[in-house]
């Protein structure tokens, strides 16, 4: 296993909520981004971020660890639920807090 | 150079023969798009397949030369 992927492994197994993105929760460098931390702030837990574009390995290696081409990537107990479209869809249907309590996953 | 809507559209269709593909420019730049996509090839797949199979049609593109491209999925109501 590279040295990328035993990195994204470990905070994603590590952490509750992971939500890799380009900037900071403070400082989103793209919209998408900032739209995945605003929902994530609505649903009221509490998340690790991962500034991709500070580490470049794991900013190529996400892509092929989810097999997903975009960031953000939002993973709950290990588990990739999808980029900030997915994010949004699920957070409008209520399908995301439920998810959250369901995994019990802590509040913020 | 940025994708063209016409581009995009042709892509996911031929992908996913029998979808309605609707296009929104969101930035006004012909660079931001946004896609509906209504496949019958949805159909019992997660939401994360769902767009796993729209960017497998675009051949790679997404995340490099497409890098804003917004897109919601859906199985066609009948």
């Amino acid at each position: 296993m590279s040295d990328a992927n035993s990195r994204i492994t470990d905070v994603v197994t590590s952490n509750d909520v992971v939500l890799f993105m380009k900037g900071t929760p403070l400082f989103p460098q793209c919209g998408f981004s900032s739209k995945a931390v605003a929902i994530l702030e609505h649903c009221g837990v509490g998340f690790e971020s991962v500034d991709v574009l500070q580490d470049m390995e794991v900013r190529q290696g996400i892509k092929a660890y989810s097999d997903w081409p975009t960031i953000p990537q939002l993973y709950v107990k290990g588990e990739f639920v999808g980029g900030s479209d997915i994010m949004m869809e699920m957070f409008e249907a209520g399908e995301l807090q439920t998810m959250m309590d369901e995994k019990k996953v802590a509040k913020a | 150079m940025p994708m063209s809507a016409n581009e995009i559209e042709t892509m996911i269709k031929a992908g996913l023969p029998g979808s309605e593909v609707e296009m929104t420019d969101l930035a006004g730049d012909g660079d931001h798009w946004a896609a509906k996509v209504v496949a019958p090839q949805f159909a019992g797949k997660s939401r994360v397949q769902q767009h796993k199979m729209v960017y497998e049609s675009l051949g790679g593109k997404m995340g490099g030369v497409l890098h804003a491209l917004q897109l919601t999925t859906a199985v066609p109501t009948s």
